[in-house]
């Protein structure tokens, strides 16, 4: 099914600007390896050697930290927006 | 002139220019600002920074901005209070607690806030943005008015009374949002991919930001007479401060205002509620699993804390550990340093005053240890915390007859503790003007 993923300004020079891209997939995982087809490069940056999200990377599907669903292997439903979003500080 | 080369990819090591920038474009890790320590240790010196402001521009040859003129309310420099009446509750030996709730809003955020607008200014921002659970909030509109900037401030809509009235009155642009703080920072952290031309203090300057908590880790070394502390309690909400403290220290031996690098222990300290930290420490993981909040610490509420990792790793390499206090202790640790110290805390000092104890009832602090505790906001930020807790003694009419029926009878009033001038020593509170006399002892 299509969803969307929502991309950071500091990848955008990998989709040639375009903040929003439309993937094909089921699963969180599925729609960031599409997303990494499509525009090479992401994959590097979001995952770690054992292909696990790296620490300071966040995924959100409807809003939510995928670290609270079921990670890479959350379910997307058409139509969904996944938001890929640095760590940053706060208080 | 700053002596900054650039910025640097904290995982990757990759340099970038100094420019508004957080994320390291080739690995996506967080960056950090690098300094040309030697050029700062030809220039800076001990008497340099005694003829400096009483705030946080004392040390500007250390923190990363190049105008004169800072957007400075007077933050820092506040007291470091040697606390004898609580080290003895505590079986503990020498204590000092760095009391940062005598800061301009009333929080260790104006630190970080001075030096973040200052910075964008610097680098042509005009309006200043944050997420925050409150404290940060108070400090950014504050200071962005001091600044005649703009400022859009995004918090959760349940935060404490205090800490919006102290947000708005400022006459920014306040959004409550309906959601946790880490909803209010996801949706922030994505509001500056939209908006580039604001300065989100915490996310696309944080890089700055985070330098300006260093001067925790400076003025308490310059405070205790050029002297680093043993062991140091800091709370953990992002785990930012926890590790720009440890760099403060470690900065001071390289660039030759310590004799050496100090060997200081960390230890955190977080609510029972949202301790992704403790339980990591005490998992003896790396990986620092996110959490939904629940605590009255509503300023250490951050369940998926960016810095977590860092903190983690600066803790254990220093030796020192993480526990986390439940709000019953949290209330307890607030109301034991307002008894014995006179210095009322908001829930976060109550946080680290807990966990103090706790650490030092497990031998982790130890009585000969040189401890100081940072103590971060002020207590009339979270009142609710104690509501029901604490209250008047006795209500009564206007009359003798009713006094002395009511507060006559109270023991302990007349007599036993407190003819005059038979007073416990006045603990003293440390300014370089005091240290030369009272240099500290072990």
């Amino acid at each position: 099914m299509s969803v969307s993923v929502r991309v950071p300004a500091q990848l955008r020079t990998l989709t040639g600007g375009v903040g929003e891209v439309q993937v094909e997939a089921t699963t969180v995982g599925e729609a960031l390896k599409a997303l990494d087809v499509a525009h090479p490069g992401f994959a590097e940056r979001l995952f770690d050697s054992a292909g696990e999200l790296r620490r300071f990377v966040n995924v959100f599907v409807a809003d939510e930290d995928v670290r609270f669903l079921d990670g890479l292997a959350t379910p997307v439903a058409e139509g969904q927006v996944i938001s890929v979003v640095p760590a940053v500080a706060g208080g | 002139m700053d002596q900054v080369t650039g910025l640097r990819c904290r995982e990757c090591g990759r340099e970038f220019p100094v420019e508004a920038l957080h994320v390291c474009d080739f690995c996506f890790g967080p960056l950090e600002v690098a300094y040309d320590y030697e050029a700062i240790a030809a220039t800076v010196t001990r008497e340099r920074i005694a003829a400096g402001p009483r705030s946080i521009w004392r040390y500007r040859d250390l923190l990363p901005v190049d105008d004169a003129a800072p957007v400075d309310l007077g933050a820092g420099f506040t007291p470091l209070v040697r606390a004898d009446r609580l080290a003895a509750e505590l079986g503990l030996g020498e204590l000092w607690i760095k009391d940062d709730t005598a800061n301009p809003t009333g929080s260790f955020k104006d630190r970080v806030v001075s030096v973040a607008l200052t910075k964008a200014r610097e680098l042509g921002f005009k309006v200043a943005a944050c997420a925050s659970t409150g404290n940060l909030a108070n400090s950014v509109a504050a200071h962005a008015a001091r600044a005649g900037m703009a400022s859009v401030v995004l918090i959760p809509s349940d935060l404490e009374a205090a800490k919006i009235t102290m947000t708005s009155v400022y006459g920014g642009t306040v959004v409550a949002v309906d959601g946790t703080y880490d909803d209010v920072n996801r949706l922030c952290a994505e509001l500056t991919s939209e908006h580039p031309t604001w300065a989100f203090v915490n996310v696309n300057v944080r890089t700055f930001y985070a330098e300006g908590s260093k001067t925790l880790a400076f003025e308490v070394a310059e405070q205790l007479g050029w002297q680093a502390p043993d062991h140091v309690v800091v709370p953990i909400a992002s785990g930012s401060q926890l590790t720009k403290v440890a760099k403060g220290f470690a900065e001071l031996g390289r660039v030759g205002l310590l004799g050496e690098v100090p060997s200081v222990r960390i230890s955190g300290a977080q609510a029972a509620g949202c301790s992704p930290v403790a339980t990591a420490f005490a998992e003896g993981t790396d990986a620092i699993r996110p959490v939904k909040p629940s605590t009255i610490a509503k300023s250490l509420s951050i369940g998926n804390p960016a810095d977590g990792w860092y903190a983690l790793q600066a803790i254990r390499e220093s030796g020192g550990a993480c526990a986390a206090v439940t709000d019953d202790e949290i209330v307890e640790g607030i109301r034991l340093l307002a008894r014995t110290e006179g210095i009322f805390a908001e829930t976060a000092g109550g946080v680290t005053i807990a966990t103090l104890a706790k650490l030092a009832a497990q031998g982790v602090v130890r009585r000969d240890e040189r401890v100081v505790a940072l103590v971060t906001g002020h207590g009339l930020k979270t009142v609710e915390a104690l509501a029901g807790v604490v209250r008047p003694t006795v209500t009564i009419a206007p009359t003798l007859d009713a006094f002395d029926a009511a507060v006559g009878s109270l023991s302990g009033l007349d007599g036993a503790s407190g003819a005059p001038g038979a007073a416990d020593p006045v603990p003293s509170t440390v300014t370089p003007a005091a240290t030369t006399q009272e240099e500290p002892t072990r």
